[in-house]
């Protein structure tokens, strides 16, 4: 697998709290968006199609 | 409504096979006087094929429908003789504008390739083009046998032949072919006749088409709205024409009412909240469609061989329809010709199946991701529609995922059975099974281009030296040497670039202008075997990897 799946976030309740801050004081539709707009950013700076697979692979319901 | 255009009448005329009683046997019968029997039928005649069209209305499309025509196309019918006039009144663009809202989202420009001797696309109503193709078939009335009111009603396949009923204005009559070429459109009468399956994909949105007549100062620009202020929620694209003539395309959604929608005083009120009160227009022809992303699971069933809409459906959005129908039949001539000449085995009639379902496919695939980018067919997939779209405002990145439609290219035949693989590393894109790239030359002591000079039947295309032979056969199929440097000059160094032709290269190309096999160095008896290979003379060509 090219995914990297180890933790790799040096601090990770920032992240998770920025995460959901952002959300915060969002109609359900702006989140969707937002979090749509979110999924693309980082597609794209990742730009690698397996890694991008592998990872919605990951994501698919158990 | 006006009308920019007069809608010719062809004349019906009763056959001396119909008069007569007696069933004549022709060797090719094209069902359909659409763009792609017709052009299927010049085809034939530039192989001195002779060849019986038969219609069952006596005019040109009713409405444009088709707009846009792609370089490839375009460059068939240059082999053909007939895309002057098209190239000469059809309008070309290069740039797209995509809006969502109220706001541009970004621009493309096509940014043709210089040095090819047609346009990446031109802009033109499909009455012209059928229109220039009927022309085109009257000079070559010595070959080309053109029916108009013949209807055909019913069919059947015997081993070594096919007959089919006829109707006309002076009842239903019996004739024969060796080959029946169906191109009678999406809702094909031949295909229900052979039983062939079409499957595929119905899309549930309704789309109004106007073709309206004004006067704008607008530049020649492909304009898209995703969600625009004046149609909330749908889409609309705005299309130059020849004659004033634009194209604008309203998404309606799936609960349409088609009948009322097309009314004009539900159609004006669309159109003026577009362009604003005060711009004057007239309606030239409305319609109403629903798309589907469909294909035959055969092109060919016995001597019955489908070539455009009667083999694939597409949708419109990227303007793939006749775009590849004309393919189809680029495809299938030349492999016909050489079965009906027993040159080769008709099984080189299955490759046509294999290289154009291959095709179809890619064209499908195409159109259907267009389409789920359009109309969003999920509320998830919404948001991520919208969402590229905003990013497209401001960041480079999400611009190629914005799909409004991408516009037809060739498909290559990489994975045909007809190609010989390289055996050595070539640059470029002149793979085996693409289509040849064109280029200025001088031939035979005059400025003219690659394409135009490569006749009809296979060619040797030789970079650096070659023996003093003029061509090689494999069977009854030749195919003629042209060596650059002796009839051909590559005066500016661009054919060489595009096919890698700096060093020794030796290419076999095809009658229908693709790449068969290519080498590093002139080996008869290589070239000898990929020109069998390539027309099925070999007994296995599928198995002998
Ligand atoms: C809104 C719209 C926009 C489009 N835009 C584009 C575009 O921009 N670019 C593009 O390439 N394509 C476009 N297309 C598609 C294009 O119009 C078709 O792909 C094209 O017309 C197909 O040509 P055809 O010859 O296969 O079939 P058709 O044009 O449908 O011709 C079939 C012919 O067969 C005849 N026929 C039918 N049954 C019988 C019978 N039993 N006996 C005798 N004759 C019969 C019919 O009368 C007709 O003349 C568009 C289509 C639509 C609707």
């Amino acid at each position: 697998m090219k995914l990297n799946v180890k933790a790799n976030i040096p601090r990770p309740d920032d992240f998770y709290q920025q995460l959901i801050v952002m959300q915060k004081d969002l109609s359900d539709d702006e989140v969707q968006l937002a979090n749509a707009k979110l999924i693309l950013i980082l597609a794209n700076h990742i730009g690698d199609m397996d890694v991008l697979s592998e990872a919605m692979q990951v994501a698919m319901p158990k | 409504m006006l009308n920019t255009y007069q809608y010719p009448e062809f004349p019906y005329i009763q056959s001396q096979e119909q008069k007569s009683g007696k069933p004549v046997r022709h060797p090719v019968v094209v069902v359909g006087a659409g763009p792609i029997g017709l052009t299927a039928a010049l085809d034939c005649a530039a192989r001195g094929q002779p060849v019986v069209v038969l219609d069952d209305g006596h005019t040109v499309s009713i409405g444009s429908r088709g707009v846009c025509y792609a370089k490839r196309p375009l460059e068939i019918w240059d082999r053909l003789g007939c895309a002057e006039p098209m190239v000469d009144k059809g309008i070309s663009w290069n740039l797209g504008k995509v809006y969502f809202k109220d706001k541009l989202a970004y621009k493309f420009n096509l940014l043709p390739e210089d040095d090819h001797k047609m346009p990446a696309m031109i802009n033109l109503q499909q009455y012209y083009l059928e229109e220039f193709l009927v022309e085109c078939c009257a000079k070559k009335s010595d070959l080309i046998d053109l029916r108009w009111q013949h209807k055909v009603i019913s069919l059947k396949q015997h081993d070594d032949y096919v007959s089919l009923s006829v109707e006309t204005p002076d009842g239903i009559f019996t004739m024969e072919c060796e080959w029946l070429i169906a191109c009678d459109g999406a809702n094909s009468d031949v295909r229900n006749m052979v039983n062939g399956e079409f499957t595929g994909q119905f899309f549930q949105d309704r789309f109004l088409i106007a073709d309206v007549v004004m006067k704008a100062d607008f530049p020649t620009e492909r304009w898209f709205w995703f969600d625009p202020p004046f149609h909330k929620n749908q889409s609309v694209l705005l299309h130059r024409q020849a004659d004033d003539v634009w194209r604008i395309d309203f998404q309606l959604g799936w609960d349409a009412d088609p009948v009322e929608e097309k009314k004009p005083e539900n159609v004006i009120p669309r159109i003026k909240a577009m362009l604003g009160d005060d711009k004057e227009f007239e309606l030239e022809w409305v319609s109403i469609y629903q798309f589907a992303c469909r294909r035959i699971d055969n092109f060919r069933y016995g001597r019955v061989l489908f070539a455009g809409d009667a083999a694939h459906q597409v949708s419109p959005f990227g303007a793939r329809g006749a775009n590849t129908g004309v393919q189809d039949t680029d495809n299938l001539i030349w492999k016909l010709k050489l079965v009906l000449d027993g040159k080769a085995p008709a099984r080189l009639l299955d490759t046509y199946d294999e290289e154009r379902a291959y095709a179809a496919d890619d064209n499908l695939l195409q159109s259907t991701r267009s389409t789920d980018f359009i109309t969003p067919k999920s509320k998830s997939s919404r948001y991520f529609r919208d969402a590229t779209l905003e990013l497209a405002e401001d960041y480079d990145f999400a611009r190629p995922l914005v799909n409004s439609g991408r516009l037809s290219s060739p498909t290559p035949y990489v994975e045909s059975s007809l190609n010989t693989p390289d055996e050595t590393h070539f640059e470029g894109a002149m793979t085996p099974g693409a289509n040849c790239a064109d280029a200025p030359i001088v031939y035979r002591g005059e400025e003219t281009w690659f394409l135009n000079c490569l006749g009809e039947g296979f060619i040797i295309l030789v970079f650096g030296s070659a023996p003093n032979i003029s061509s090689l056969r494999a069977g009854g199929v030749e195919a003629s040497v042209l060596t650059v440097g002796e009839t051909l000059w590559d005066m500016k160094g661009i054919l060489a670039e595009r096919y890698d032709g700096g060093q020794e290269a030796v290419y076999l190309l095809r009658p229908d202008q693709h790449v068969a096999a290519r080498w590093r160095s002139f080996d008869g008896e290589k070239i000898k075997a990929a020109l069998a290979r390539a027309t099925c003379q070999t007994s296995s060509s599928k198995v002998q990897e």
